[in-house]
């Protein structure tokens, strides 16, 4: 390519033989590389390829990873060396995933942000978006690449928590048999909630475009609302008090696990649905976003 | 062939780019050249369909480029060459944009061969200088063989050897018949690759022509004159209706091509001369001219225009 060849200006009307050249009424060069219509197929190859071709995929899963098995492991060491005859009974002994699949979700929770916002950091996103004109085809694509990422990594930990705890909390204070509905909750339910978290977070970091940012906000939607509920010891705001309790994120987490931390509130497979509704306005605001700024 | 029609873009009250017409042709380089802020990358993103137009229309071969279904392959852009992942290697870079269009992968080995990035291939892209990001730029730019190529200022940050690499390679490309439309605020630059010349300022038009052309219609010619008989001198063309100027360091100048006449003056009146030369004003003060006009033109809307001095860049040279 660095050969010298001399230039040949010409104008199109002066060259009228070009309309008759490869490439219809618009003369110029044609490519031996064979053309292919882009879909949304090539936007998730592209997509793949990025999530894994970062560090901060195998740092945040990684992270994920031995949070949930290290925290379900010694939870489950605990109780089994402290409980009394009775202490647990009739108590489902896969509860004792939740706390480390809550403290896990804040490394899907970055994971999914960074998995848009950081392509506004770097500037990488004029990049992508030049590669693939369709916007909406590039955050579908992204939507769809780390949600089942996601959900695949959490399904297999919790999985693999849900069997420990199940063994080695077999009888021990009178805990009950898991049903095959407490065992469908504590992987597939609590799998696709996290899963489902961190697609909302991805869809917050498209919508906020600022890594850091998107982290804190997700990290105080999580947090925040059962923090505040504890202080609201006034008896008039009682009733916000029960809503954050019943509708914060850890809350609706533990009902896949059936230790709700109110009676009240939502209930079996609710917060799928909730989180689901969420994403789905998130998506489209996102989508909406992503339409009418400029990149 | 890309065709701007009456392109603007606002920033709120701040035009960047003010009604834009005209065509990039396919064959050969066509320069952009435009001060800093002058709306260049604007009016670049704006084709490429990542900022929406506030009015006017930009259509590549008579489409958007969003209408594109092959955009890689048609259009091959170099914006910022740090609009990359830091993290992602260069080859894993160049990999997720090719997947992206369905381009085969031994395209990127073959483009990182062509810009001279194989021996970093796997290393990432944060560890890179500005010359090899902007390398890597290049590399997708034409991963997919496009036949419109668009540079937004290609040689910042290269070394000479690099400069000299990506003037040939402008020049090779569009001698294949391609389109290849590069942006610079250097006309030094231009006046060695570019065949066609856009100049913009303010956001304003100020020049859709031929590089010859704007040679032509944009510089100023003087003459240089030294003599030990100084004042006689200026007698003598002064009776003649010759205007001088003092051009410091004793020297005189007298503006237009009339070298001849000034010397069969001198010869007449028997003056001696130690120099007479006429000279030429180069591109780039053609240029700054040409594009200090349309600052001047922004300064009278102001509450006092600021008066310039016209032969100031060359009367410096």
């Amino acid at each position: 390519m660095s050969t010298h060849q001399p230039p040949m200006p010409q104008a199109p009307a002066a060259a009228p033989d070009w309309q008759a050249a490869p490439g219809g009424p618009y003369p110029g060069y044609t490519s031996p590389i064979p053309v292919v219509r882009t879909h949304l197929g090539h936007a998730l190859a592209s997509e793949w390829t990025k999530i894994k071709s970062v560090r901060s995929t195998m740092w945040t899963l990684g992270v994920f990873v031995v949070l949930v098995l290290g925290i379900g492991l010694l939870s489950a060491s605990l109780v089994k060396s402290n409980s009394g005859a009775e202490s647990m009974s009739d108590q489902n002994p896969l509860q004792f995933g939740f706390f480390g699949l809550l403290l896990g979700s804040m490394c899907i929770i970055t994971l999914g942000v960074l998995t848009t916002a950081s392509e506004y950091g770097t500037g990488m996103i004029r990049t992508t978006m030049v590669a693939c004109p369709s916007r909406g085809r590039v955050l579908a694509a992204k939507a769809t690449v780390f949600f089942v990422v996601a959900f695949v990594v959490t399904l297999a930990t919790s999985g693999f928590v849900a069997m420990i705890h199940a063994s080695m909390l077999k009888d021990v204070g009178g805990a009950r048999t898991p049903s095959t509905g407490d065992w469908l909750k504590a992987t597939v339910g609590i799998s696709l909630y996290v899963a489902l978290l961190g697609l909302f977070s991805l869809l917050v970091g498209s919508i906020i475009r600022h890594s850091a940012g998107a982290i804190t906000i997700m990290i105080g939607a999580v947090l925040a609302p059962l923090v505040i509920a504890l202080f609201m010891a006034s008896q008039s705001l009682e009733k916000v008090r029960q809503w954050l309790l019943e509708y914060s994120i850890p809350s609706q987490m533990s009902c896949f696990y059936d230790n709700s931390l109110s009676r009240s509130g939502p209930t079996g497979w609710d917060p799928l649905w909730i989180m689901l509704g969420l994403s789905a306005v998130a998506f489209a605001g996102a989508f909406a976003l992503l339409q009418k700024r400029d990149v | 062939m890309i065709e701007l029609e009456g392109l603007t873009k606002r920033y709120g009250e701040k035009v960047a780019v003010d009604g834009l017409t005209f065509a990039v042709r396919p064959g050969m380089v066509t320069g952009f050249l435009g001060p800093n802020g002058a709306g260049k990358s604007t009016t670049m993103r704006m084709v490429l369909g990542l900022d929406h137009p506030t009015a006017g229309d930009v259509r590549i071969d008579g489409r958007h480029y969003r209408q594109l279904k092959d955009p890689l392959t048609y259009v091959g852009a170099l914006l910022d060459a740090k609009a990359v992942h830091g993290g992602r290697s260069a080859y894993n870079h160049l990999l997720c944009l090719a997947q992206s269009n369905g381009i085969p992968r031994a395209r990127v080995a073959q483009v990182l061969d062509t810009v001279g990035l194989t021996a970093v291939a796997r290393k990432k892209a944060k560890g890179f200088s500005y010359g090899m990001g902007q390398r890597l730029g290049i590399a997708a730019a034409l991963l997919g063989d496009p036949r419109i190529l668009m540079f937004d200022e290609p040689v910042n940050g290269l070394d000479p050897e690099g400069i000299h690499w990506i003037r040939n390679l402008m020049k090779s490309l569009a001698a294949q018949g391609r389109t290849v439309f590069v942006s610079s605020h250097l006309m030094s630059e231009m006046a060695l690759t570019a065949d066609h010349l856009v100049v913009i300022g303010q956001g304003r038009l100020l020049a859709d022509t031929s590089m010859a052309d704007f040679i032509r219609e944009n510089s100023r010619s003087c003459v240089r004159i030294r003599s030990p008989q100084r004042e006689r001198l200026l007698d003598v063309l002064h009776d003649d209706g010759i205007t001088v100027v003092e051009a410091g360091g004793g020297a005189l100048e007298v503006a237009g091509g009339k070298a001849e006449r000034i010397g069969e003056l001198a010869a007449r009146n028997g003056i001696v001369l130690h120099e007479l030369s006429p000279r030429h004003a180069s591109l780039e003060e053609a240029f700054m001219q040409l594009t200090a006009q349309a600052v001047e033109y922004h300064a009278h809307a102001g509450p006092e225009p600021a008066p310039r001095d016209w032969g100031a860049g060359w009367k410096g040279a």
